[in-house]
């Protein structure tokens, strides 16, 4: 079973949320594969359930029908294995840098203490905040925090990462450091990344494979293979072939986003649109 | 380059040092322009004639300081002083003993909230003082009917602080742990009570001050009986009754001392225990 090519299945998933006359489909029938070693990016139109996947694989939540395999065996909670790291960072504020990358490690207390505080180390020298090892989160700046965040993942081994749109509400600069900074981290490190984000460019940069949501309830519209040379480099968005791919997706993404205004005439819908934004 | 940020070390406590340094002189200087305004207002009267409303009926500072450097020879106040704050932090020691761990348990437990919530609801309104009568019929001494009182006073105020301290603590800190393999008592040691510790002190400081206003007027109430002494409270009390003023404004300002030194104490150990939170 190990050696199965999927890192992680899913098959024919459904999920709502409510109960009885307001219970309302987020994902119907979706099925996808998480390549082994390779970068598998979602987009989707906004608000159409990429959380809630996110909370489905990595056992947050379970599916009210259909299955989620990781390496053969069925999700059935959350686990190491399928590591997030959040939207909106989850850094402990209590604890240091240091502190939070040996969060994990010494919970579960499986890498002996002298190994520890060298992994914790050279991980955290790998990801540039050698200098902030014993600053708070709040001292660091929004760019360094995903870093930590990355750090504290990374030393725990996941078979599977799963990044919410990990980059979200940094300043574009930032943010592109960070898209090239993961980038050089995945290609580094040969590693199961499943990455969630609303930004098509980022998405097309760093993927692999491209899976594109279509709108609520979220089913797989179309997975489309990234074949982008690496290593890659941000400049590479500017050639015909990501421009291609961009053309394509944005076209489904946004056939998917005006199906959300379909049929939105009443002022109770327009409230109960609005007040499900993300 | 170790060098270069040692001095910007000194440079920056040098600074932190002038900072704080003005910050204790507007203080100071805050302090005495509120003496000296009320000592004129008291004057106003003999120098121009004039009654000046509120301040002019108080007794001036000099008065006041005149007459504690004769308050300050009697043992009784210091006894007051002694006795007051041995109930306050008797009481206050006590509530937050019981307090956190059941806000805790009311937090993280909903058949033990769905028990425990809504007779705590029903009994949080009533003001400690209401309870001064029953606790003297409930206790054998009155000096364990003022604690009483007092432990009410800051009970319910703690309690809330660490119930709703607790169910805010944010559910992104209990899944990233979760996902770590943290198990129920993991969650609850490493991310709820680390998360719920910033409402424990405000819970603390709240507390400490309602114990204060509980206190003396228990104290008001119910002191100066054969079994127990007076307290800071009785101490105003009796000066009142006896008809002197100036010691019933010393007995005040004396209150606001202890009730500073205990908040003071309370911020103090705050700011040690969570580190994380003084960085700016």
């Amino acid at each position: 079973m190990a050696d199965a090519p999927d890192m992680m299945q899913v098959n024919n998933v459904s999920k709502a949320f409510g109960e009885d006359w307001e219970r309302e489909m987020v994902i119907e029938n979706l099925s996808l594969k998480i390549r082994r070693n390779q970068l598998t990016a979602i987009v989707g139109p906004s608000g159409c359930g990429k959380s809630t996947v996110v909370n489905l694989l990595a056992g947050f939540e379970k599916p009210d029908s259909g299955q989620i395999l990781l390496d053969g065996r069925p999700v059935t909670g959350p686990s190491k294995d399928t590591l997030v790291v959040f939207q909106e960072t989850a850094l402990m504020p209590w604890l240091t840098t240091y502190q939070n990358v040996t969060f994990g490690p010494k919970l579960r207390g499986d890498i002996p203490r002298d190994q520890l505080k060298e992994a914790a180390d050279s991980i955290i020298e790998t990801v540039g905040l050698k200098e902030f090892r014993d600053k708070y989160p709040l001292q660091l700046s929004g760019g360094m925090q995903r870093r930590a965040e990355l750090a504290r993942a990374l030393i725990n081994q996941p078979l599977v990462m799963v990044m919410d749109e990990p980059f979200r509400g940094l300043d574009a600069m930032t943010r592109q450091l960070m898209q090239e900074f993961y980038m050089r981290l995945c290609e580094q490190e040969a590693r199961t990344n499943v990455f969630v984000t609303s930004e098509l460019e980022e998405a097309i940069i760093l993927a692999d494979s491209l899976v594109v949501l279509s709108n609520r309830p979220a089913t797989v519209r179309e997975v489309v293979q990234i074949d982008l040379p690496r290593p890659r480099n941000l400049e590479m968005l500017s050639s015909s072939q990501a421009y291609e791919y961009k053309r394509h997706a944005m076209e489904m993404l946004h056939e998917e986003a005006l199906k959300s205004f379909k049929g939105v005439g009443s002022s109770s819908d327009f409230l109960e649109s609005y007040s499900r934004r993300p | 380059m170790g060098k270069a940020s040692k001095r910007q070390e000194t440079l920056g406590a040098r600074a932190k040092a002038l900072v704080s340094d003005l910050t204790f002189r507007r203080g100071v200087l805050s302090i005495l322009i509120f003496l000296t305004l009320w000592e004129i207002g008291f004057r106003f009267n003999e120098w121009f004639g004039v009654m000046v409303p509120f301040v002019g009926k108080v007794d001036a500072p000099s008065i006041v300081a005149t007459r504690w450097s004769d308050v300050v020879l009697l043992p009784g106040y210091w006894e007051s002083w002694y006795l007051s704050m041995g109930r306050v932090f008797l009481g206050f020691l006590i509530a937050q003993v019981i307090g956190i761990p059941f806000g805790l348990a009311m937090a993280v437990n909903k058949y033990f909230r769905g028990m425990f919530f809504p007779p705590f609801e029903i009994l949080r309104p009533i003001p400690p003082l209401a309870w001064v009568p029953a606790s003297i019929i409930f206790w054998p001494t009155t000096e364990l009917s003022i604690m009483f009182v007092t432990f009410l006073g800051a009970f319910y105020t703690i309690v809330i602080n660490v119930l709703g301290g607790a169910r805010a603590v944010d559910i992104q800190y209990l899944r990233a742990a979760q996902s770590m393999g943290a198990t129920q008592w993991d969650l609850f040691r490493k991310i709820i009570l680390p998360g719920t510790l910033p409402s424990i002190f405000i819970g603390a400081a709240v507390g400490m001050g309602i114990t204060w206003e509980v206190v003396l007027a228990a104290e008001m109430i119910s002191g100066g009986g054969q079994q127990s002494g007076g307290g800071l409270g009785f101490f105003i009390w009796s000066s009142y009754m006896g008809g002197v003023m100036d010691q019933v404004i010393v007995g005040m300002i004396s209150i606001g001392l202890a009730g500073y030194i205990s908040s003071s104490l309370i911020r103090y150990i705050g700011y040690r225990s969570m580190p994380w939170r003084r960085m700016f």
